[in-house]
């Protein structure tokens, strides 16, 4: 997907830019954005590692595990069909914790174990359970509280506080996870009425 | 409103206060943790470090090119009647098929207009408040090897919806 997707704005890109007469700058953009992608990344490093060290620390206190332990009623209200006790809600719990602190890389392995489970769950046929669409769609609605890349985007183009939009965010991704969680639990609801 | 940029400026140091206090109280070796834990950081960045050189190099030869601005031009009179930005709509359409390729436009529009500036920051909101639709739903069905999603869809569309419509709102009650 993401092959085509660029290459429509490279082809594009060009030839809009042989129409426009902007091809020099064109060549020019290229050579200037790749020096600044390393530019950035060199600043991302700095506030990725601050980041990853503070919640490496969280860990390390019990603090992550007592927030996947205080998600547990939240979990159990999402996914009603999963039996207690079942390993897959550590993994779910897991993979809820990571997307709120923003270790986004940690969350995937975590939801793609949670996944294989659901599936064993669901006598492994190829149609969704509800448990495996409320997972997906409590995801996609981002349950990040701190974006740690956008604050760093943010300082290293010149912003005066990058910070200012965190309380605004957190509203924001709220209210998103809310409306995907309503819409999930009354899916759920029809769905299985209308089995009955 | 103003409260909210205010308490946006407790956040982190707060987190750090408890977290790092915690540690002091349980006397955990808190900062050969943390350097541990940065090490890990530096793997994350160096992983994304290729897949931002190529598209800022996409977006960077769109902007360029001038068609970025022809696209929003183009844009404008459906954006209009929603009251959304229309420099900003391809960002949010790209969102929700790669998050890499939307922080490239995000950057774009950094340059372009500012962090700090009304689009900056609506954007910057929208993009905490969203995950990518298309690619999430591939990586997560296609390892379960489920090949219907059913209500999926239309779930993450109404969430990312809301969440648009909210930082919309909220950017506009607070900045």
């Amino acid at each position: 997907m993401l092959s085509y997707l660029w290459g429509l704005m490279i082809i594009i890109g060009i030839i809009v830019g042989v129409f426009n007469g902007n091809i020099a700058d064109v060549g020019n953009a290229a050579i200037s954005s790749s020096k600044e992608a390393v530019t950035l990344c060199i600043s991302m490093l700095g506030i990725m590692a601050m980041w990853t060290g503070m919640m490496q620390v969280a860990k390390k206190c019990g603090l992550v595990a007592s927030f996947t332990k205080a998600l547990r009623p939240i979990i159990r209200f999402l996914f009603p069909d999963i039996p207690k006790g079942h390993p897959v809600n550590e993994y779910i719990a897991s993979n809820m914790i990571a997307n709120i602190l923003g270790l986004g890389w940690a969350a995937t392995p975590m939801g793609l174990m949670a996944m294989k489970e659901l599936k064993g769950l669901n006598a492994n046929s190829d149609i969704a359970s509800c448990d495996m669409c409320t997972l997906l769609i409590v995801n996609i609605s981002s349950l990040q509280l701190i974006p740690v890349n956008i604050i760093a985007y943010r300082s290293q183009y010149g912003s005066v506080n990058p910070s200012e939009i965190l309380m605004a965010g957190i509203i924001a991704t709220s209210i998103s996870t809310l409306s995907g969680v309503i819409f999930s639990v009354t899916a759920r609801k029809l769905v299985s009425r209308k089995k009955r | 409103m103003d409260f909210i940029i205010y308490v946006s400026d407790y956040i982190m140091p707060f987190i750090f206060f408890y977290i790092i206090g915690l540690g002091l109280l349980m006397k955990t070796p808190i900062y050969e943790e943390f350097i541990k834990g940065a090490k890990d950081g530096f793997k994350v960045v160096l992983d994304i470090l290729p897949t931002l050189i190529g598209l800022m190099v996409g977006v960077g030869i769109l902007r360029a090119s001038g068609a970025l601005d022809l696209l929003s031009k183009l844009l404008k009179p459906i954006t209009d009647i929603f009251h959304f930005p229309s420099e900003l709509l391809p960002v949010v359409l790209v969102k929700m098929f790669s998050s890499s390729a939307a922080t490239g436009l995000l950057l774009d529009i950094f340059k372009e207009y500012g962090p700090d500036s009304y689009l900056g920051r609506l954007i910057s909101i929208i993009l905490s408040s969203t995950e990518t639709i298309f690619y999430t739903m591939a990586v997560y069905f296609m390892a379960a090897g489920v090949k219907k999603s059913r209500y999926t869809l239309a779930g993450a569309l109404v969430a990312t919806l809301a969440g648009t419509i909210a930082s919309v709102v909220i950017t506009n009650l607070v900045f």
